[in-house]
């Protein structure tokens, strides 16, 4: 079997409104558009993926947050509906999804041997979160590749930040050997927004694109100087900074999934390229795509 | 018992363990125990709608208010999955639901009603609708819990609610789901080896029960900035279970407390406590007084030895 690899690391956030625009006919809810820097970020992400062949997409998600240990999906096929909790508006999604189970324990396992507190999910009315669901669809609308997801553990709530991205940097590497083991080669995920301020309220039109701006200023420049850092391929520089920008902009990076990507990429020093930024009800959101291959060059 | 449109108040926990495996630790079973003496309070209170507030509801778009008629679905918790799932079938008050939109909107609140099939009710809810409404006798709304809500922003709810209450002519009993220390474990413990996560967790848990077993209610609404920063895990801005029951009952201490049930449910501080409107007489602390709105005579409230029992404040301090 020839060694694994992580074809592509990815930033994919997944407010719902970028599925809700696109009127999928998987979503119940009907849109007139918005958000299309940000949509069309997402296209040169799929472009840029439609040259790499790859088995597997691993995703990391915040709205699976757990806090005893980190928990894998354990059951091979799930099919609902996915109602988001804050915007049940707008996202109504029907979803028919298949998990590589196999890849999934191995990297429980692996993770278990970095000695992080491990669980398999295994119970098959288990609804798969909607971030989960739009980042695998934002990124592969077909849904024809099986997925492996992560929980995001907590541990920031209970313990600090600091704590939390060691184990993050813990699961990365356990990530990145497990895939290698597979024989697999996976695209891996990291469902997260950057600055994470909502507006608390929302227009009547949820794509009136004339309401939609940054919250504040601050998070603007925050979110800057993270993308700069991905650009100019700091990213252990990135990691130091993580918990203050968390702190700052009350960044959705708390939950811990950027810090796995970038552990499971082994901290890039090469450029990311960054397909879009844009700001869904004024929290900031970058698609952002790291290729190994460039580091071979 | 004093004659009031919100007749019953009650505390209960959200783990799902005392509905999906209480045999297996005898706190968990006693927390059970006490829902269902609850429950039976409850339905000899003379309630004719419940409204729930669940703290593991967050919203961020205001408040949202369930209205859906009869959600239904085979629910699974995303952090105890392994203990099964949980069918429910419910009944929502949509009228209800809409007045207390208005209400809240009366009042200056962004809020609005969320009526869609497949709603991912939370755990906290399912858990109490389950327990303390196993028949649907009465009709219900639940209302959620802002993250960014702050104290005076939380009362203004309450008192949207006991608005709509008011303004339905029904009688109302107010569900508060909530622990009280909210540390869990966050490692795999043996159930038999349950534990409150720390004793200074267990120390402001029973100074809060001292309250409201005395009926107390406003006080630990008054102290619930305090007990935010001393015995729960920051996940949300403040803790306002108590801002939200008090702001809805009436911001006094007029109630017959009766503590059902203190247990560690996974390291939380899992209560079940019931509050009764008591007579119409003031005491001799803070908040004992009603806020009243017309002169109906003295109330002797400066005699100090005509005044209800206290507890032991007054029985030391009065002789
Ligand atoms: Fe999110």
């Amino acid at each position: 079997m020839s060694k694994g690899e992580i074809v592509m690391g990815a930033l994919a956030p997944h407010p719902p409104h970028l599925v809700y625009a696109e009127n999928p006919p998987q979503n119940e809810a009907t849109a007139e558009g918005g958000w299309e820097e940000l949509r069309w970020g997402y296209e040169r992400l799929r472009d840029s993926l439609s040259e790499k062949d790859y088995d597997v997409i691993i995703i990391h998600t915040p709205h699976w947050a757990t806090f005893v240990g980190t928990h894998f999906l354990g059951v091979e096929k799930f099919k609902s509906l996915s109602v988001d909790p804050i915007f049940p508006n707008i996202f109504r999604y029907n979803y028919d999804l298949t998990v590589d189970v196999e890849l999934s324990k191995a990297i429980h396992d692996s993770a278990a041997e970095e000695g992080l507190l491990v669980k398999m999910m295994e119970n098959p009315d288990f609804r798969i979160d909607y971030g989960t669901i739009t980042s695998g669809h934002l990124v592969n609308p077909k849904w024809d590749k099986p997925i492996v997801c992560i929980s995001s553990n907590r541990s920031k709530f209970y313990f600090n930040s600091e704590l939390m991205q060691a184990n993050m940097i813990k699961l990365g590497k356990a990530t990145r050997r497990a895939v290698e083991a597979s024989g697999k080669k996976a695209l891996l995920l990291s469902s997260n927004s950057l600055s994470h301020r909502h507006f608390t309220t929302e227009p009547e039109i949820p794509e009136d694109m004339s309401k939609e701006h940054i919250t504040n200023h601050n998070q603007y420049l925050w979110d800057m100087k993270m993308i700069n850092l991905m650009k100019e391929g700091k990213t252990k520089e990135l990691i130091d900074l993580m918990p203050d920008f968390t702190e700052q902009t009350v960044a959705e990076t708390e939950a811990g999934c950027l810090t796995w990507l970038m552990s499971a990429l082994d901290f890039p020093d090469y450029k990311a390229t960054v397909h879009a930024y844009g700001t869904v009800i004024g929290t900031g959101n970058a698609i952002i795509g790291w290729d190994p291959k460039k580091a071979k060059i | 018992m004093r004659d009031d449109n919100v007749c019953k108040g009650i505390l209960v926990p959200g783990l799902p363990h005392p509905l999906l495996c209480p045999e297996k630790n005898e706190g968990w079973q006693r927390v059970r125990d006490a829902y269902e003496k609850a429950r039976v309070e409850l339905e000899e209170s003379g309630a004719e709608i419940l409204v729930l507030y669940s703290t593991f509801w967050p919203s961020i778009l205001g408040h949202q208010i369930q209205a859906y008629p009869e959600p239904e679905w085979t629910y699974v918790d995303e952090e105890f999955h392994d203990l099964g799932s949980i069918d429910y079938k419910f009944r929502m008050d949509p009228e209800f639901a809409e007045l207390a939109v208005t209400k809240c909107k009366e009042r200056g609140l962004h809020a609005r009603t969320v009526s869609y099939y497949g709603f991912p009710i939370d755990t906290g809810s399912i858990v109490a609708l389950k327990l303390l409404n196993p028949e649907n006798k009465l009709p219900a709304i639940i209302v959620s819990s802002n993250m960014y809500a702050n104290r005076a922003e939380s009362i203004v709810l309450g008192k949207s609610v006991r608005d709509a209450i008011d303004a339905s002519g029904k009688k109302a009993a107010v569900v508060v789901v909530s622990a009280l220390s909210n540390r869990l474990h966050t490692v795999e413990i043996d159930p038999k080896e349950d534990r409150i996560h720390s004793l200074k967790d267990h120390e402001w848990n029973s100074k809060f029960l001292e309250y409201l077993e005395k009926g107390r209610l406003e006080d630990v609404s008054q102290l619930s900035r305090q007990f935010h920063n001393e015995a729960r895990v920051p996940k949300v801005v403040s803790f306002k279970p108590f801002w939200i029951m008090a702001s809805i009952m009436g911001q006094n201490n007029l109630y017959d407390g009766n503590v059902l049930a203190y247990e560690p449910i996974c390291g939380t501080g899992a209560a079940v406590v019931t509050l009764t409107p008591a007579e119409d007489t003031a005491g001799d602390l803070e908040y004992d007084e009603d806020d009243p709105e017309f002169y109906k005579g003295d109330r002797e409230v400066l005699d100090f030895y005509d005044q209800p029992g206290m507890g032991p404040l007054e029985e030391r301090d009065g002789d």
